[in-house]
């Protein structure tokens, strides 16, 4: 539903399904990307680190968004595909594959292993299908930590820096537009996928597989399909920070990189494509903020430094917890209210 | 010959405490119709509690055993009543969720108090190994295995036979139905915590016994899910059965497969998981739910 000023009415069917509508609203598209796509210039070095991180992990939540908060099928296996994309471009990279080309192979058949994770998702649902995905993430990252010859086993591998026609996008700044590039594209496709066919019956497979299918809906199609767009983004996303990182390792794709992201899900709000653009800057920012701030106290109280490890699982153990019961439908749900109020400020009765 | 007798006895043995884990998981799932995720955590937070009482606050093991007991009791009631409450009439997705951030939780509490090294119980078993025909069979993993089929046995019967157990069992069966007949849900989910954190720390003690205590024992503890899987998730003798084919795979592939494939002991038990899932989704013996709009 669309929440447009007093005043605006719509005429025609483009009208109607035009994203951005009124002036306003392209003044302050074109002002957001300016800013963003000035934050190089804008912020420190430390800062911009984050700046990455954050975007890559957004492109990645984007993704588990789609097959989670849309599809309704849950994934606790995003990280595994996130090292088969990683992996791939890396290896690719090696190999004398073009960066650009590399990435998209790498999301291609992150989006292809996840077609055949997703396979067992025919049969079954709901906590079984949780399951399976957990299986499927211990089994791909063991697949990839002992195929040494390929990978480089424990040890990782070294991913090339993205070089484009003989410019290197090696240092920060450029990675971070390069990042940038791709998220504003993932957006762009996650948010106009939710108005198509394939988003809606996405939506309708979500709420009830069994009324999907009566309704005519192929439901084994469409929950791949979920799967294969999902998965590619995880892939993109991990190629993305292998070629940021330089060198990646398994310990990297770990369970709880699957977890922490369902987690910047829920927060942002399952099922709104602007969730994961709350959930993963805050919850990221919070727990850097406490580490820091445990760091320089252990100084001073030298036992604290024992809690500095665990403390990012306790602080996205809490979130969830927390948003569960207190905001179940997470931060994009508030959005869409602030929005609805301010639509009507000052008269919003 | 030997080394196959060697790796089933142990394997027999470690199942057992994956059924005892498994059997926790059985409990709240029959009652409440939710999936602990947390259950591997569960069980290594309560192996360091214990490890505490015992080392760290000097109390002999036996009682230290019978005090974390009752703080694993305490604490299923504290988590059904502060996390599980809220999410009745939830989707089943929140009740996951709330699942898996208190495993995020009750992960990294012990390793904020104790660190990550690895600590040990204080010897309480005999330090020979038994010796037949040729087989050595430690005493740590004889007195594992004969803890979890008491405890599987008092759990059977209890059921059985003792009121609320049958009250669990009418819970299980169909809540609505079980309302109305006057039993007090809420109370039967809160014993059902209780009792599956029980079992999490007995498994917790008795796998720290065998190994030592220390955040592996999580993951370890998360092999439960393979075995209920197995067994049937409603199923108490399919997780006693589950437990025991994913602990003698697991021994077998650790013995015999591990030159070739390092590791692999880790994931046999997914590679089942996963193989079973999509042959017969509801275990052995578990009860096929036929859905209706």
């Amino acid at each position: 539903m669309k929440r447009l000023p007093s005043g605006v009415y719509n005429e025609t069917y483009a009208q109607d399904m035009a994203v951005i509508r009124t002036k306003a609203h392209w003044v302050l598209t074109v002002l957001a990307l300016l800013l963003a796509f000035s934050v190089p210039w804008l912020v420190s070095p430390t800062a911009l680190q984050l700046f990455i991180k954050i975007a890559i992990y957004v492109l990645a939540a984007i993704g588990l968004n789609i097959l989670v908060g849309y599809a309704g099928q849950i994934s606790m296996a995003h990280a595994a595909f996130m090292a088969v994309g990683a992996y791939t471009s890396a290896i690719l990279n090696l190999h004398g594959v073009p960066f650009f080309l590399g990435i998209l192979i790498g999301g291609l058949l992150a989006g292809i292993v996840g077609i055949i994770v997703g396979f067992p998702s025919l049969r079954i649902k709901g906590f079984y299908l949780i399951l399976a995905t957990m299986a499927a993430q211990f089994i791909l990252i063991y697949v990839i930590e002992h195929w040494t010859d390929l990978t480089g086993g424990m040890f990782g591998i070294e991913a090339g820096s993205p070089v484009v026609f003989g410019y290197d996008f090696g240092n920060d700044r450029d990675m971070y537009l390069v990042v940038l590039v791709f998220l504003l594209a993932g957006t762009f496709f996650a948010q106009n996928l939710s108005r198509t066919r394939t988003g809606r019956a996405f939506v309708a497979i979500r709420d009830s597989d069994l009324a999907a299918e009566v309704m005519g809906i192929h439901i084994a199609r469409y929950k791949l399909i979920a799967f294969f767009i999902g998965c590619f983004y995880a892939g993109v996303a991990g190629a993305l920070m292998a070629h940021w990182l330089g060198a990646i390792t398994t310990h990297l794709f770990g369970m709880n990189l699957s977890v922490w992201l369902l987690a910047y899900c829920l927060i942002g709000g399952m099922g709104h494509n602007v969730g994961p653009f709350f959930g993963v800057p805050i919850l990221i920012l919070l727990s850097e903020a406490l580490t820091a701030m445990t760091t320089s106290l252990s100084l001073s109280y030298p036992w604290l430094l024992t809690a500095i490890i665990p403390l990012h699982d306790l602080i996205y153990g809490l979130a969830i917890v927390l948003f569960l019961i207190f905001e179940p439908r997470g931060l994009g749900h508030r959005w869409n209210i602030f929005k609805t109020s301010y639509r009507l400020w000052p008269f919003s009765y | 010959m030997t080394l196959f007798f060697q790796l089933l006895i142990s394997g027999i043995a470690v199942g057992g405490v994956y059924a005892l884990v498994g059997l926790g998981l059985v409990l709240i799932y029959k009652s409440t119709g939710i999936l602990n995720i947390a259950q591997g955590a569960v069980v290594m937070i309560m192996a360091f509690i214990t490890y505490a009482l015992s080392e760290q606050l000097g109390l002999p093991f036996f009682l230290a055993v019978l005090v974390s007991l009752v703080v694993a009791m305490l604490l299923g009631v504290l988590i059904e009543r502060l996390c599980l409450r809220p999410m009745i009439g939830q989707p089943l997705f929140s009740t996951i969720m709330m699942t898996i951030g208190l495993m995020l939780i009750l992960q990294s509490i012990p390793v904020m108090i104790w660190g990550t090294s690895l600590k040990a119980f204080p010897r309480y078993l005999p330090e020979h190994p038994y010796r037949i025909s040729g087989v050595f069979l430690s005493p740590d993993y004889l007195y594992a295995f004969i803890v979890s089929i008491c405890l599987f046995i008092a759990f059977l019967v209890y059921f059985r036979y003792s009121r609320s157990g049958i009250v669990m069992r009418a819970v299980a069966d169909d809540q609505m139905a079980a309302q109305s007949m006057g039993v007090n849900i809420s109370r039967v989910s809160g014993i059902a915590w209780a009792f599956s954190c029980l079992v999490a720390s007995v498994g917790g003690i008795v796998l720290a016994t065998i190994t030592s205590v220390g955040i592996f024992l999580s993951p370890i503890g998360l092999k439960a899910w393979p075995a209920v899987i197995i067994g049937g998730m409603d199923s108490i003798p399919g997780a006693l059965i589950g437990g025991i084919i994913v602990g003698v795979l697991e021994g077998l592939s650790g013995g015999y497969l591990d030159n070739m494939l390092t590791g692999i002991k880790d994931v046999a038990p997914y590679v089942i998981l996963l193989v079973i899932l999509l042959i017969k989704p509801y275990g052995l013996f578990g009860l096929e739910r036929i859905e209706r709009i």
